[in-house]
């Protein structure tokens, strides 16, 4: 028995005209014929054209997507292996790693941010200083400094991102039947193959919630990039870096795709949840 | 064979490079000067920012107030809808996040400023004129933009679905067969929600509020969009010191390491506050 | 026996043109112990949750002491549940799972106490005050839901097949004790299961359910040994059903022979449905039998062993405490006062043949009424 109240639908659709407000005005100005982004002053698609001719947003969404992808794929590997070992740890080393895992998910994003970079700067400094005295001990030029870029972005993602793979993963591992590994080898396969044909199939759907948190988390990522990252630009800080300015509707356009894309890819994940739901019902009621 | 645990190695190490080590040199950092060397002159130095202190704290607090007043009975209200209509519900929640939070930020700059579009919209429906001939003034807006409401605005408007989340999710776990059992033991739906859904509900209720609090005072961008310059918090000190003109990781580590202390203590409180409760989670 | 306190006066319950319920009257006398019994999805459950107000009915009247109460809501009524899974508050201890009624009705401290203590010594958990629920194991947290609901003196205490998730001995200590504390208490007991044992074991009345429907009400000796059709015969107990016509008064015919027998009032040549327990059939020397037939298969059950006897293509199961081997010729006679004559209904034929026989028949059939009671409750 559910009761709805009017109060309750009053209070949805006010927090929900709240969440959409700005998104809609980012919607509505990808349309608008001139820079502002306050005054209606007529209809074009102007702005999504010029959006691909853009060469800093384009540039930059490239090495977003760039980075995310990378650091997703390598995440959910290593998270995935990660989380098979620590769910084999014994209790108390367990919660010990997972108190360490923890720390990138709990921790202000500015701390992890701005630690990494401390941590590479100075361990570039380092680096450069060894090289140095290498290369007049040995009388050969050796360079092993290095400045934030890509590969210093790209460590700083992954090691945000795997925290949550193992998050997602450890719950269907702990979902698994203790005897599936042991019955697989009584079958005659050995570890590796059982890990590959049982296991993996079992807890795929962690894995790929896991890499999808990841994907996003790392698109979404500004303030950790923006530490990290050195001269090399992500979307998030082409737009910070734009805010200081002024925005051009490029970028509303720019967010009114992605806004759509995500918009689909969610009905239709929805919709097919739905109609698999409805089915198992219908297989349910017959079988009673 | 036996040793599957050892998988995790990589891991354990990667965590102590890129997690652990990072940390301990902001300790490190934060105990010396630019010249090497222990001093406590950092912190000396903070002094001085106790304001942006206060603010932040003050301010991520009323967010995170207020987000819970929204957050939990709007749960509360999701949860008992239909099935389909919570997903559609919670899919609608989550759908913002995937918009890029400096634009969401960015666009109530539009909504807010003085020349934005609520303004723009009290001016063409004669608000200002009415009130100008009333109290015979001279305004021909409100301002919005550059304060603190709009700082907590813009936390409300970012954070608000960390709150929702959690809470909405311990809330339909609970077995509606304690609800009829409460029921038949006489207790009216005021008596329900007060004895069992909420005490039952408070795990999701307290991850919600460290969801909330701890990226709401560590924040530097929604001060700086919606701020302005005089409302700067803790997250835009640091910011400064790391990458501003104000050129001194030796601070920046010092402030960051009072900001993890802060967040440690806050997680603390929670975790003292809803001992016990996790049990009740899990059953 | 006593007054009556609750009535059902044709009570449809219908979700989506499903028709759960169809019609049901019964009524429930003051201090009885009283079950529900049939299979999953027969309307049991939904009978209780009417009277404790989780459910209204579709159409028809639900009376308390002669008032209608269709609309009083759960808390308001005079009746306590124990839940099929207990539904123990997991945030309270043990006491104040047991104290939650009393506080909500305002009853003082001091008598809170007392009272709460007190239940707890009935069910024999003294000392077990301060536990978290979870620590407990299955039969204490059942005793705590007996005691949580007992401890507000109900009128009527309705019981989910509290015993459901207990192992088979603990389920069978429970029965009695449960008996103990419904004639301690002296209050009226409505129990629901679908284990036909319990049911006969436990109660004052039995009624059984199929489809919606009610089969039959009535003592658990009657409801054994009359059973009003097919259904009922082969849910209680074991029966062996054959096609019979009756003749005259106290006459039967089947397999072609003519039987004594104590029914009467069937018309002349009307087809009716013979029922005959496995337990009341005599092996006898196979030239001294009324019937005879081969033996084809044996099962040693402890007590006593089930065997299959072949009757010209029908299959009888027949309890004996003596051992047959597989394909010996036997005789049987059976003594008037051991054959049972039904009405045809819409069950006749559907059940009492043993052609398909196996020991553990029984026991898959129970496995999948659980699981199916649990989705059926969802709705």
């Amino acid at each position: 028995m559910r009761k709805r109240s009017i109060s309750g639908r009053v209070l949805m659709a006010l927090v929900f005209v709240f969440l959409y407000a700005p998104i809609f005005v980012l919607i509505v100005f990808s349309f608008n014929s001139t820079k502002s982004r306050t005054v209606w002053t007529g209809f074009t698609f102007d702005w999504y054209l010029k959006l691909f001719q853009d060469s800093t947003i384009m540039g930059s969404l490239y090495v977003t997507l760039l980075v995310s992808a990378i650091a997703a794929v390598i995440a959910t590997v290593a998270g995935t292996v990660a989380a098979v070992g620590i769910f084999n740890m014994k209790r108390r080393h367990r919660n010990t790693i997972l108190a360490l895992n923890n720390i990138p998910v709990i921790n202000a994003d500015i701390i992890t941010g701005v630690s990494m970079s401390l941590l590479f700067i100075s361990s570039a400094a380092i680096l450069t200083k060894v090289s140095l005295s290498l290369s007049s001990l040995l009388g050969i030029n050796i360079n092993l400094g290095f400045k934030l870029g890509f590969g210093t972005l790209l460590i700083a993602h992954i090691t945000f991102n795997v925290p949550y793979v193992i998050l997602s993963v450890l719950p269907k591992l702990r979902q698994l039947d203790n005897n599936l590994f042991e019955a697989a080898q009584d079958l005659g396969a050995t570890w590796i193959q059982a890990f590959f044909k049982v296991i993996i199939p079992e807890i795929r759907p962690g894995i790929v919630n896991g890499l999808i948190i990841a994907f996003t988390m790392s698109v979404d990522d500004f303030v950790i990039s923006y530490f990290t990252a050195g001269h090399v630009q992500t979307l998030s800080m082409t737009i910070y870096a734009m805010t200081k300015r002024r925005i051009t509707p490029e970028i509303n356009a720019l967010s009114t795709l992605l806004f759509i894309t995500v918009l689909f890819m969610l009905i239709i994940i929805n919709v097919r949840q739905s109609s698999q739901e409805k089915k198992l019902k219908k297989l349910r009621s017959k079988l009673s | 064979m036996r040793r599957r645990y050892l998988a995790a190695v990589p891991h354990v190490i990667w965590l102590s490079v890129f997690v652990v080590a990072p940390l301990i040199l902001v300790v490190v950092y934060a105990f010396t000067g630019s010249g090497g060397g222990f001093t406590l002159e950092n912190f000396e130095n903070m002094g001085s920012y106790t304001s942006v202190f206060g603010r932040s704290l003050w301010l991520a607090f009323i967010a995170t107030i207020i987000c819970l007043l929204i957050g939990y009975p709007l749960s509360y209200v999701l949860s008992k809808e239909g099935p389909g209509m919570q997903r559609i519900f919670i899919m609608l929640i989550m759908l913002p996040m995937w918009i890029n939070f400096l634009l969401r930020t960015y666009a109530w700059m539009s909504i807010l400023e003085n020349t934005g579009l609520i303004n723009r919209l009290l001016a063409s429906l004669g608000v200002f004129d009415l009130i100008n001939r009333i109290f015979d003034t001279n305004i021909s807006y409100i301002p919005m933009i550059n304060t603190q409401g709009a700082v907590v605005l813009g936390m409300v408007y970012n954070y608000l679905p960390f709150m929702v989340l959690p809470i909405y999710s311990v809330i339909v776990k609970i077995d509606s067969s304690l609800i009829e059992a409460a029921h038949d033991l006489g207790a009216g739906s005021m008596t329900v929600f007060r004895r069992i859904i909420f005490p039952l509900s408070l795990p999701g209720v307290l991850s919600g509020i460290t969801m909330v609090f701890v990226p709401a005072v560590s924040t530097f961008i929604i001060s700086r969009l919606l701020g302005g310059g005089t409302n700067i918090l803790l997250g835009d000190l640091i910011e400064m010191q790391f990458l501003g003109n104000a050129y001194n990781p030796h601070l920046g580590s010092a402030i960051s390491l009072l900001m993890m202390i802060i967040i440690m203590i806050c997680m603390f409180v929670m975790n003292r506050f809803g001992e016990g409760e996790e049990q009740a989670v899990l059953m | 026996m006593s007054k009556e306190i609750i009535r059902l006066k044709d009570c449809t319950v219908a979700f989506d043109d499903e028709v759960i319920l169809d019609k049901i009257n019964l009524y429930f006398n003051d201090k009885e112990f009283l079950t529900l019994l049939g299979p999953s999805g027969c309307g049991k459950t939904t009978t209780l949750r009417i009277i404790g107000g989780f459910i209204k009915p579709t159409s028809g009247d639900v009376l308390f002491n002669g008032v209608r109460i269709n609309d009083v809501p759960p808390h308001k009524r005079k009746v306590n549940t124990i839940f099929q899974k207990y539904a123990l508050f997991p945030h309270l201890d043990v006491f104040e799972n047991v104290a939650f009624g009393l506080r909500i009705a305002k009853v003082k401290e001091a008598e809170i106490r007392e009272r709460v203590m007190e239940m707890l010594e009935i069910v024999s958990l003294k000392g077990f005050q301060h536990r978290k629920v979870a620590s407990l194991s299955g039969g204490q947290q059942q005793r705590v839901a007996i005691a949580r609901a007992l401890v507000n003196r109900p009128k009527v205490l309705l019981l989910d097949e509290p015993l459901g998730a207990l192992d088979m001995r603990l389920r069978k200590d429970m029965q009695s004790e449960l008996k103990r504390i419904q004639q301690a208490m002296d209050i009226t007991f409505i129990y629901v299961t679908h284990d036909q044992e319990e049911a006969l074991a436990m109660s004052d009345t039995v009624v059984v359910m199929d489809r919606g429907k009610i089969q039959q009400i009535g003592t658990p000796e009657k409801i054994y040994n009359e059973p009003k059709n097919a259904f009922v015969a082969d849910f209680i107990g074991e029966s062996n059903i054959l096609d019979g016509i009756m003749h005259e008064d106290f006459v039967v015919e089947f397999f072609g022979r003519k039987f004594k027998c104590l029914d009467s009032g069937f018309t002349t040549r009307e087809a009716v449905d013979v029922v005959i327990r496995p337990e009341d059939i005599d092996i006898v020397e196979p030239q001294k039998g009324r019937l005879s037939g081969t033996v084809t298969s044996v099962t040693f059950k402890g007590v006593h062993y089930d065997v299959i006897v072949d009757f010209k293509g029908f299959k009888w199961l027949i309890q004996t405490t003596q051992l047959h081997h597989e394909g010996q010729e036997i005789g049987i006679n059976i003594a008037p006062d051991r054959i049972h004559i039904m009405r045809k209904s819409e069950y006749s034929g559907m059940f009492g043949d043993y052609s398909s026989y196996s020991a553990e028949y029984d026991e898959i059939a129970e496995d999948y009424g659980d699981e199916t009671e649990g989705s059926e409750d969802e709705t």
